[in-house]
């Protein structure tokens, strides 16, 4: 689950729609979100006034890795998650805040990536789904709990879920049934499979006390 | 819910680090827009609804942040997160109004996020003018919501002039009944308003929903200890437990002694283009025993001349139950 890396995203500070597309292509590496960029024209790239004076190239710290990239003014944190560092575990559901499908934290926070601009998480830990497993890809006790309950049907929703669920092991590490619906009262799931979400959420906070 | 549309159009982002410079950036452009957590803002701007030239994001000023005594009371910077109030030991032990209304805004992820001055001032839901229609407040010259036809179910039953929106802001009615004052800077010096003033209606400026003009900032909000550790009711009634603003709520500190209440401030929100300090309430029930009788008088009283629109009458017995609810002191 290791991060991939999209060598175009720092080589450049002023890519023309073609040759992110292109990049994007001959990597492999986003194939699976460019329907995203052929649905919107005009899209990252092609904004031809870029009036800010703040630099471009951003230094990011994702997942524990300091990663460069070319950053809009008025780019989302998901947009360049996904779009530039090609890390694809972070969904957009509705690009509103309005589903939970993107959460990530920043400094240990969980907040809507759809709705973050990426210029505000300059000096800041951004930590994505891909970020949760150890170096040796042990993966997290939240998500080893998942996997237990087998939490998911179609596991949309589960990147963003997880993400509230590790905020919620970290605060509060023996949550009652209801606490833990509070904490993930932020995220949407359209399977309706919330049972087993609170299931998976319980079992990830005794899998935390356990490793404690 | 909304498509994914393009990205955002282009903006200068501005970045700065103190008041002063917000405000002489507020004052030396036009068309500027001022972002804190953004949550109010990003619809509009990926809905192209709303298209600033410049975005003057708050995130980099500390002294906009933060909760500290003062006085007898506490100062809040705008820029401080709702889960920050929320979980604040301060704001929970003497002013637990204001804690329990922030801890029911949104969601967790959107509390983390959206500031105490961006709930504050949050532009209306009202799904017309959200959606781009031309109407009153985006500068056309017709309602949408306000005919027969419309759906309108989350409007207002009072205080409308032409527009019928309402405010959704959560933190507005608690503040109202706290007696909070708004701290604004812009590059002429400080204005202070009372929190009820701070909200507008339509009769006012059907464009703005508090009295902040171009080039203004809020930089802190005020509670006065006059309110601490009152009698605090707050109740919240919406169609979804989370992510849902409020259909109507009701936030009151009523100070009492050997069963008399002393003096109290209640303010309803969901039913006006503005919150509302029920002041005539508030002067019926000073020196009445906090009783059954009293909260029926204060229930209708706070609902008499409510004008409710084809599809919000349930709004009249709701917010008049809120209020005598709030006057007996039940159990939320
Ligand atoms: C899905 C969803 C559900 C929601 N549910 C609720 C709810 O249940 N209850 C509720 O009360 N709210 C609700 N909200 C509104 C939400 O709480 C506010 O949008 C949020 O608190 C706004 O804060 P912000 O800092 O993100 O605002 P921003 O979007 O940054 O700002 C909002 C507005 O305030 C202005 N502004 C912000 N700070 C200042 C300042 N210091 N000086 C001058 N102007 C300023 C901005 O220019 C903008 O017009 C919801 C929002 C969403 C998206
Ligand atoms: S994609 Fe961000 S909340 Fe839905
Ligand atoms: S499992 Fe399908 S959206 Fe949650």
């Amino acid at each position: 689950m290791s991060a991939v890396e999209i060598p175009f995203a720092e080589a450049r500070s002023g890519p023309s729609r073609r040759t992110f597309i292109k990049g994007v292509i001959a990597t492999g590496a986003a194939v699976s979100s460019s329907n995203y960029l052929f649905r919107t024209p005009g899209a990252l790239s092609a904004s031809t006034v870029v009036r800010s004076t703040l630099p471009r190239m951003l230094t990011l710290n994702v997942n524990g890795q300091t990663r460069s990239v070319d950053v809009l003014p008025q780019e989302t944190l998901a947009m360049t998650l996904r779009y530039k560092l090609g890390l694809t575990g972070t969904k957009l559901g509705c690009d509103r805040a309005e589903c939970g499908a993107c959460t990530v934290m920043i400094d240990g926070v969980t907040h809507y990536a759809c709705s973050v601009l990426t210029q505000t998480v300059r000096d800041r830990q951004v930590t994505t789904i891909e970020g949760l497993e150890s170096a040796d890809g042990t993966l997290h006790p939240v998500q080893q709990a998942v996997i237990a309950e087998g939490g998911f049907q179609c596991a949309f929703c589960a990147p963003g879920f997880i993400m509230s669920m590790v905020a919620l092991v970290n605060e509060n590490p023996d949550p009652t049934r209801e606490e833990a619906a509070q904490a993930l009262s932020g995220n949407l799931c359209r399977c309706g499979d919330y049972d087993k979400i609170l299931n998976s959420a319980m079992r990830a906070a005794e899998f935390s006390r356990r490793m404690a | 819910m909304a498509v994914i549309r393009d990205m955002i159009p282009s903006f200068e982002l501005l970045q700065p680090t103190s008041v002063d410079e917000a405000v002489d950036l507020l004052e030396q452009r036009d068309n500027t827009w001022v972002l804190a957590g953004g949550l109010d803002s990003m619809d509009w701007f990926k809905d192209r609804i709303k298209r600033p030239d410049s975005v003057v994001e708050l995130s980099g000023i500390d002294a906009l942040k933060g909760i500290r005594t003062s006085g007898d009371g506490l100062e809040i910077g705008a820029g401080t997160t709702l889960t920050e109030v929320a979980n604040s030991a301060e704001v929970q032990s003497r002013f637990g109004l204001l804690a329990q209304a922030a801890s029911e805004v949104a969601t967790p992820q959107i509390r983390n996020q959206g500031t105490l001055g961006g709930n504050l001032i949050q532009d209306t839901r009202c799904w017309y003018y959200r959606g781009g229609w031309p109407c009153y407040r985006a500068g056309g010259n017709i309602c949408y919501a306000g005919t027969s036809r419309s759906m309108n179910r989350e409007h207002c039953v009072t205080g409308a002039s032409r527009c019928v929106a309402v405010n959704g802001s959560d933190t507005a009615g608690a503040l109202i009944a706290l007696g909070a004052q708004m701290m604004v800077r812009n590059t002429s010096g400080e204005r202070v308003f009372e929190a009820e003033d701070f909200f507008i209606g339509p009769a006012i400026d059907i464009q703005r929903m508090t009295v902040l003009q171009p080039g203004d900032l809020l930089t802190h909000v005020r509670i006065p200890g006059d309110y601490a550790n009152a009698r605090f009711y707050w109740e919240k009634v919406r169609d979804r437990k989370s992510w849902d603003w409020a259909l109507v709520s009701v936030a009151a500190s009523i100070v009492e002694s050997n069963g008399t209440i002393e003096r109290a401030r209640i303010a309803v929100n969901g039913i006006a283009p503005h919150p509302v300090r029920l002041t005539d309430v508030e002067n019926l029930i000073t020196g009445m025993p906090a009783n059954n009788d009293t909260a029926d008088a204060a229930g209708s009283l706070a609902t008499r001349g409510f004008r409710p629109l084809r599809h919000n009458d349930y709004k009249v017995p709701l917010a008049r139950n809120l209020v005598r609810r709030a006057v007996r002191g039940d159990a939320a």
